[in-house]
């Protein structure tokens, strides 16, 4: 079935089989490999973009589901060679040691701050609460996210 | 002639300190390069069909609908491989294990064949299609009971197989030990139980073979932590010849160990790339690798001290039953069949021990040494810090004030053990002290006294462990034959930049940065200029890998060695460009002066631009500025640490909460503070999960029940509390830069200090010991007054 969205910015379409996951349609048909596949049943999260903004596990998304929406994956965080607050606050906070769950948690949080530009550390944990980093213990992703509130506006991304 | 070398400041160190990591722009981009981002003209993907038994006989195996599928390339069966002679291949125990299995299963999960096709769907369509007739034998689930006469033998592989005995292995004296319990004032007993966990980085396990069947030439690109190691079993067991095998692992999504054995999965796709000629790909899906990769843990453990009225420990003696699984697939040095659990005598001067040890096989996965174990210390340290606090309850003492009586003095180091391990350096009682400081000690008594009186569950739990990292000395320690040096190669650019290759490789560790800021320690040339290679056969020196926390005690003492040698080489460069002699030159990290006239001086960029450029060299001395050497360490290093674990218990829904943990922990010499305590912080995660969280479970036909990260819960942001940390530093006299290594002390160290925690809260209830993991369910027994083992 054909498929088409808008990846980053870009209008891609494509025929692809009507079970194609989104993870897969995104990795291996579009070829951004960026966005990581880690668990199959939405627990991990390290598959996660944003859909219209919002962050969605895409290892249980139908690529069809995502027909008509605006997708955006971490490839689309770095505008015109600036790099987002939160990749910048992921990198000055070491919240990043593997690099694997980073493009989910990443993505999490550019959709928590769009919302709420200035989370406490308790929402910033209830947010990406549903994705798992088995590198860090979650302090300095935690530290990360605020470093990216205190030091970045809020980037429109997705709409 | 000198050239202004960069200041170093305190974001940009030249050499040692917090440095930004090298890795970071590429990964925060999604710019990196895991196993699965690998795609090859003309690549084909591998998935494996697996029993849905513990333990029956394969009695046919019907592929011919699945090879009769459009897309599908190959089928291939455990019948298939004999005919090869790959149908098994050895373990890193010298055990042996299934490729696709031939006789029986033997665990659920099991490969039994596997498919290849033109994308992963269809691959994964025809397993279904495959039908395998199979014959129900009783599993073996159960470790206590699998060296009982009456139950079915599970290796009848083995010629003059008769039981499901692995091996027995004892350390310590057992005669000196039962004289200390003989005349002890207090003797305590408890059975422990380390249950079976396994590592589950985010990333699964996987590989792309390319085997060219014109030229011979294989590239595995893997997830691997030990590209070197494993490049040499294949050519054992594939009798390829190692020169045209090349391993490569990119970037690595966690490892934790998970990633040290060679599994079934990496073997097929070299099998099928060589019977197919193209490319194959294969990548677990999550419940695979939970289900199939290497576990950790599994130990039964009796443990009893022996102690004076006052507290003074005399001895301790451990007799544990370990569950080996269905293949003794223990990644450990082979004369440590137990790997390091030796060091279960913890920290403390004590007069005797002794431990002796039933290895079995039972139906479940294989593995044993995974998971960030430091090679069954966590095992260890679980043991004595569990007993220690058994001991204080039966004294009615304060367990902080019993460890401070009991810990190993400063004046007693370099201390050698009872059971014969050489603590290299220790000062033990500063860390607890500053721990206790850093939580408030005595003030979190108070108000868990306060508490009490109004019935709310608080608990305060510690631990106090000693690591052993560093595998290790060449005339003690090999894998399969492998002595455990590992290589480094410094080269120095004509411009004074430079690329240091490593035998080791991260998964997150950061190796691309700290191993740089060594060599920038070591020669002073920033570490931007330093391109740090790795995780390629082809393009490294021979060397072991990453696990057991040795990277930085191998082969950063490696990388300070070559760096050195490197280092010995400019200084006789220096002396000639300088005419004067070698010792009329000193060091000023980066540059060589003249003593006593500073201002006749060259940079290392300098002596790298005269070593490749023109004109005569001091007599003797060879262009290029470059070596190479492997380190053959001279015994392990001893990192150690204090934990403090604070936890709250709901006394109506018995859930644990982490309110509060502090972490105290000494690996020597920092490389660079902030990726310690980043290695730090995903211990103490690890040791939440495994106290309160993560068990890999059985039930009784030997189904896993734990296939999948429902079941298999592993701590979330809300379950893991802001860690509070500090170190103190006491460098290892044997370590060339003193570092002694940190990536698995805190998985090692915070386990027993949560489940501490909660026992200390359940208190009033008269609990003596509770088994991980802690979950409501098992708290709420606890507080009931039962004692459901997890095993």
């Amino acid at each position: 079935m054909q498929v088409n969205m808008n990846i980053n910015g870009e209008a891609v379409s494509e025929d692809v089989e009507a079970r194609t996951l989104l993870v897969h349609f995104i990795r291996d048909d579009v070829g951004l490999t960026g966005t990581h596949w880690g668990c199959d049943t939405s627990n991990c999260g390290t598959c996660v973009v944003l859909i219209d903004g919002e962050p969605v596990k895409s290892c249980t998304t139908l690529a069809a589901m995502a027909s008509g929406h605006d997708i955006t994956t971490v490839e689309g965080l770095e505008v015109d060679n600036v790099l987002d607050p939160v990749q910048e606050g992921f990198m000055q906070c070491h919240g990043l040691q593997c690099g694997f769950c980073t493009p989910g948690m990443m993505l999490t949080a550019r959709a928590l701050l769009n919302n709420n530009p200035n989370p406490s550390e308790e929402v910033i944990r209830e947010a990406i609460s549903g994705q798992i980093c088995r590198c860090t213990g979650y302090s300095t992703i935690v530290r990360s996210i605020q470093w990216a509130a205190e030091h970045g506006t809020p980037v429109s991304v997705g709409n | 002639m000198t050239t202004t070398e960069p200041a170093p400041t305190e974001e940009r160190p030249i050499g040692f300190g917090k440095l930004l990591r090298k890795e970071d722009p590429r990964l925060i981009r999604g710019m990196g390069n895991f196993v699965d981002d690998i795609q090859l003209k003309g690549m084909l993907h591998l998935a494996i069909l697996r029993s849905p038994m513990a333990h029956a006989k394969i009695v046919s195996i019907d592929k011919s609908a699945a090879e009769a599928m459009e897309g599908v390339v190959a089928v291939v069966t455990g019948e298939d491989l004999a005919g090869h002679g790959l149908a098994w291949m050895p373990t890193l125990s010298n055990d042996v294990q299934a490729v696709l299995a031939t006789d029986k299963v033997r665990f659920q999960h099991q490969e039994v064949a596997f498919v290849v096709a033109t994308d992963r769907y269809i691959a994964r369509d025809a397993l279904e299609q495959i039908d395998v007739e199979y014959e129900w034998i009783d599993p073996v689930v159960d470790v206590r009971t699998a060296m009982n006469p009456d139950v079915p033998v599970i290796r009848t592989d083995l010629e003059g197989k008769t039981d499901n005995h692995v091996f027995d292995w004892e350390t310590g004296d057992a005669a000196a030990t039962q004289a200390v319990f003989d005349n002890a004032d207090v003797v305590v007993k408890q059975e422990v139980i380390y249950p079976r966990s396994h590592p589950a980085p985010m990333e699964t396990c996987g590989c792309v073979a390319d085997l060219n069947r014109v030229s011979g030439q294989l590239n595995l690109w893997s997830t691997t932590q030990a590209p070197h190691a494993h490049r040499t079993v294949y050519a054992l067991v594939a009798g390829l010849p190692e020169h045209k095998i090349r391993v490569i692992a990119p970037d690595i999504g966690g490892g934790f160990g998970n990633k040290v054995p060679i599994y079934p999965g990496y073997v097929c796709a070299i099998v099928a790339s060589l019977l197919i000629g193209k490319p194959v790909k294969w990548m677990e899906d999550r419940t695979e690798n939970l289900v199939t990769t290497g576990f950790a843990r599994d130990y039964v453990m009796q443990g009893e001290i022996a102690a004076t009225k006052e507290g003074k420990i005399l001895a301790i003696r451990t007799d544990v039953l370990a569950d080996h699984g269905a293949f003794n697939g223990v990644a450990a040095p082979v004369k440590y069949p137990a790997g390091f659990f030796g060091v279960f005598t913890g920290s403390y001067d004590i007069e005797a021990a002794y431990c002796s040890m039933k290895a079995v096989y039972t139906n479940k996965a294989p593995g044993g040494v995974a998971y960030a174990c430091s090679f069954r210390i966590t095992e260890a340290v679980y043991l004595v810090e569990r007993m220690v606090d058994v001991l204080a309850l039966e004294l009615d003492m304060d367990s902080a004030e019993l460890r401070l009586k009991n810990l190993i003095k400063e004046d007693q180091f370099p201390y050698e053990t009872k059971t014969g391990w050489v603590y290299d350096s220790g000062n033990y009682e500063p860390a607890l002290r500053k721990a206790m400081e850093m939580a408030g000690y005595d003030e979190l008594r108070r108000e868990q006294a306060e508490k009490r009186e109004r019935g709310e569950l608080m608990g305060i739990g510690l631990s106090f462990f000693t690591e052993a990292v560093g595998a290790g000395p060449r005339k003690d320690m090999d894998i399969l034959g492998l002595g455990m040096a590992d290589g480094c190669e410094l080269r120095i650019h004509p411009t004074g930049k430079a690329v240091v290759r490593l035998s080791v490789k991260t998964q997150g560790q950061g190796h691309e940065t700290t191993f740089a800021q060594i060599v920038a320690e070591e020669i002073g040339i920033p570490p931007e200029d330093i391109e740090v290679v790795h995780g390629d056969t082809d393009n490294t020196p021979f060397g072991l890998g990453t696990y057991g926390s040795r990277s930085t005690p191998v082969s950063g003492a490696a990388a300070a060695l070559v760096t050195r040698k490197v280092r010995d080489k400019a200084q006789i460069i220096a002396s000639g460009m300088l005419e004067v002699s070698v010792a009329d030159l000193e060091w000023n990290k980066g540059s060589f002066s003249v003593k006593g006239d500073p201002s006749k001086s060259v940079t290392i960029q300098d002596i790298a631009m005269k070593a490749h450029g023109a004109g005569d060299l001091p007599e003797g001395i060879e262009g290029g500025l470059e070596a190479q050497i492997c380190y053959n360490p001279e015994n392990l290093t001893y990192p150690f640490g204090a934990y403090i674990c604070v936890v709250d218990v709901d006394p109506g829904t018995a859930e644990v909460k982490v309110r509060r943990f502090i972490a105290v922990d000494d690996c020597g010499t920092q490389i660079n503070p902030m990726i310690i305590e980043g290695q730090v912080h995903g211990g103490l995660a690890d040791g939440v999960g495994m106290a309160l969280m993560q068990m890999i479970s059985f039930d009784e036909d030997g189904n896993c029940l734990s296939g999948s990260l429902m079941e298999y819960l592993i701590p979330t942001a809300l379950e893991t509390p802001d860690w509070e940390t500090g170190h103190t530093v006491t460098p290892s006299p044997h370590h060339p830069i003193g570092a002694k290594g940190v990536g698995e002390s805190a998985t090692v160290g915070s386990p027993p200090a949560v489940v501490n925690a909660v026992v200390d809260a359940l208190r009033p209830y008269g609990v003596k010991h509770a088994d991980m993991p802690l979950t409501p369910s098992r708290v709420w027994e606890a507080m009931q007054g039962n004692h459901t083992p997890p095993i």
